[in-house]
């Protein structure tokens, strides 16, 4: 079984969010770098995978230089090699044309299974998955909170508002990870793990070794395009209800204020 | 004809979702902002004889796929034939659910109809005949406006419970045009469907919430919250302590890698207020934060900050809304 994991890399989610002077980007000094976390899980759900039908598990990413720590990471997890598409500014050229050289990376691999995150916890699109798998042709399963495989078919589990729905299909299929740490409990990167990440082959790609042409590859082929950005509005600090009063005392003026200002009960 | 906004509706266990009715109502502000008509596009099992009822909302013609084989949601076969609807309606402008099936929905039909897509939106603006969409980023520790490029089609998704509802107008309905269905092969299907009956409400939608974190120090002891969340009315939610605990399901996790959610009114003990779980709930109108460490960050959020011992507290809260409750029915 060949799985491919698209893999972002994301700053850490304690990052504090600051905007830039363009006004339409976000400050990253001093971020620290890690995997995307729903990335994480779904290279555990991979790793699984294959050590109960053996095969090879492989990460695909892009974007600038650093990504490759990520990529790293994920080898030091487990993964056996990597593709990485050496373009410092694809994401610049719009969702679609990313989704469309994904796809075409992907279709160069010839994998049983693509997995990816339900979503990126920095720009928060969630779409990737399931538009890689329309230029595919493939179907796609969304937001697994638990995979199974025979081999031939994939089922997962996802919630839906008040409701759990049981989706199958046969390979190839790309399937999206949900859940949380709870439910895939990604591993660590071990030491020997580190160690021998550092000698399995990592592939640098161009757009061009994907039959693509660069030129169709601009900016300028954005559909969407940030205007600016804004932080949500400070909220004002609250109080803290004592003014000596008891326990009792406390929770009827909680009562009191719930109903009488904030008029939420 | 002039270009109309069209208005995806998700249907699900015999009606259409209350999102469906908030993303008419968006729509129908946006068609008048831009002199057009409101169409929609529906799909699913029976959908046909509910379709005139968008009407009530402001849509004038829905196109309408129904078929017993589009009963639960699944992307490969729902993509195309609502991708064909949206063709029919010839739109400026497309709006939908960013509800769980229509962030999915909404990915596949960007690639498919090559349209720009910004999901999750909770505020669209039509300006100088031109649409930019809010969303936010980092799990709302940040929000960015998005604009189209000249000639093409916006695809949002909506987030609900963010954009208001109209009051239906019972006396008007919707033109319904149904579609013959041509169902593509597929690979992949739905195994089971199991919808909750017990109306317990979900996080999603609570307009009220009481959130647990490692405070509560053992699965059990949520019953204090069960109780609360009783005489409210609400949803219980969780911190990822407790969730990685074991104490609560992964579906209660509230916070960056959980559920983002926005109710009337968040009360959350024993949560020491984290960057990533802030991040999930910051947008609630009320706080309330009971802990017993005056210093904890989630009191910097808080409306109303109760610094006491949550197993002291609680139950005496409890008993004070019930005394509160009865006095006034
Ligand atoms: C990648 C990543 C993603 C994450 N995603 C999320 C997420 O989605 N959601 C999330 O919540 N967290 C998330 N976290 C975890 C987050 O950083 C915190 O660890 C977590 O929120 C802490 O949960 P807590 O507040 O319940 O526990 P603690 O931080 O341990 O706080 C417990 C609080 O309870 C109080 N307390 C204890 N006993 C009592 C008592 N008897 N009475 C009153 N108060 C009491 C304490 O004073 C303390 O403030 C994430 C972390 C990472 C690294
Ligand atoms: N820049 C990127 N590099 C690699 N993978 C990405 C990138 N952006 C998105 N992805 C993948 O697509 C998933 C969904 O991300 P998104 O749709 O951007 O929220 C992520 O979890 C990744 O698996």
């Amino acid at each position: 079984m060949n799985i491919v994991v698209i893999l972002k890399q994301t700053p850490d989610t304690e990052s504090v969010i600051r905007i830039a002077g363009d006004g339409k980007s976000v400050v990253t000094d001093g971020f620290k770098w890690v995997i995307n976390p729903y990335d994480e899980f779904a290279v555990e759900a991979a790793l699984k995978i294959k050590e109960k039908h053996g095969g090879k598990v492989t990460i695909l990413s892009y974007g600038p230089q650093r990504v490759v720590e990520a990529v790293r990471t994920a080898l030091a997890m487990g993964a056996d090699d990597a593709v990485f598409i050496d373009e410092e500014h694809l994401e610049s050229c719009g969702r679609i044309k990313v989704a469309q050289a994904v796809a075409a990376a992907i279709k160069e691999m010839s994998p049983d299974l693509v997995f990816c995150g339900s979503r990126a916890v920095d720009m928060d699109m969630a779409q990737r998955g399931p538009m890689v798998a329309e230029f595919l042709g493939w179907p796609h399963l969304a937001l697994a909170t638990s995979i199974e495989c025979d081999g031939k078919t994939v089922s997962i589990q996802r919630s839906l508002e008040g409701g759990k729905v049981t989706q199958e299909s046969t390979l190839p299929v790309l399937v999206t990870f949900g859940g949380s740490h709870a439910v895939w409990n990604p591993r660590y990167a071990s030491l020997p793990g580190i160690m021998k990440a550092k000698k399995k082959p990592l592939q640098n790609k161009k757009l061009a070794d994907l039959g693509l042409d660069a030129a169709e590859f601009t900016p300028e082929k954005a559909k969407v395009r940030v205007v600016s950005l804004e932080l949500p509005p400070e909220r004002k600090p609250g109080k803290i209800i004592d003014g000596g009063l008891d326990t009792e005392g406390k929770a009827r003026e909680l009562v009191r204020l719930l109903h009488e200002e904030a008029k939420v009960i | 004809m002039s270009k109309c906004v069209c208005v995806i509706a998700e249907y699900r266990g015999g009606n259409f979702r209350r999102v469906t009715h908030e993303v008419a109502s968006e729509g129908r502000r946006i068609a008048d902002a831009l002199g057009v008509p409101l169409q929609a596009v529906a799909v699913g099992s029976g959908v046909a004889e509910k379709a005139a009822e968008l009407g009530r909302y402001g849509v004038e013609k829905v196109f309408v796929a129904d078929d017993p084989a589009l009963e639960g949601y699944i992307a490969e076969t729902h993509t195309p034939i609502v991708a064909d609807l949206v063709q029919k309606c010839d739109p400026a402008v497309v709006i939908m659910p960013a509800s769980v099936d229509g962030k999915d929905l909404g990915a596949r039909l960007s690639a498919r109809l090559l349209a720009g897509l910004v999901q999750d939106s909770t505020e669209i603006v039509v300006e100088n005949g031109k649409i930019k969409a809010k969303k936010p980023i980092y799990a709302g520790k940040c929000y960015c406006w998005n604009e189209w490029a000249d000639g093409e089609m916006p695809l949002i998704s909506c987030r609900p419970n963010v954009m208001g509802c109209l009051a239906p107008d019972e006396s008007k309905s919707a033109q319904v045009d149904k579609v013959e269905v041509t169902l593509p092969e597929a690979r992949s299907s739905v195994k089971s469907l199991e919808l909750d009956t017990s109306g317990r409400v979900g996080l999603s939608g609570a307009e009220t919430i009481v959130s647990g974190g490692r405070g509560l120090k053992e699965a059990g002891n949520f019953s204090l919250l069960e109780d609360l969340a009783q005489v409210l009315d609400a949803a219980v939610g969780a911190s990822r302590a407790a969730v990685d605990s074991g104490w609560r399901p992964h579906a209660d996790q509230v916070g960056q890698t959980g559920k983002v959610v926005n109710p009337n009114l968040y009360i959350a003990v024993g949560i020491s207020g984290a960057i990533q779980h802030l991040a999930g709930m910051g947008s609630s109108k009320y706080i309330v934060a009971v802990n017993k460490d005056a210093d904890a960050p989630i009191f910097t959020k808080a409306d109303y900050g109760i610094v006491e011992d949550l197993f002291q507290f609680m139950p005496v809260f409890v008993e004070e809304l019930k005394k509160y409750k009865s006095s006034c029915s």
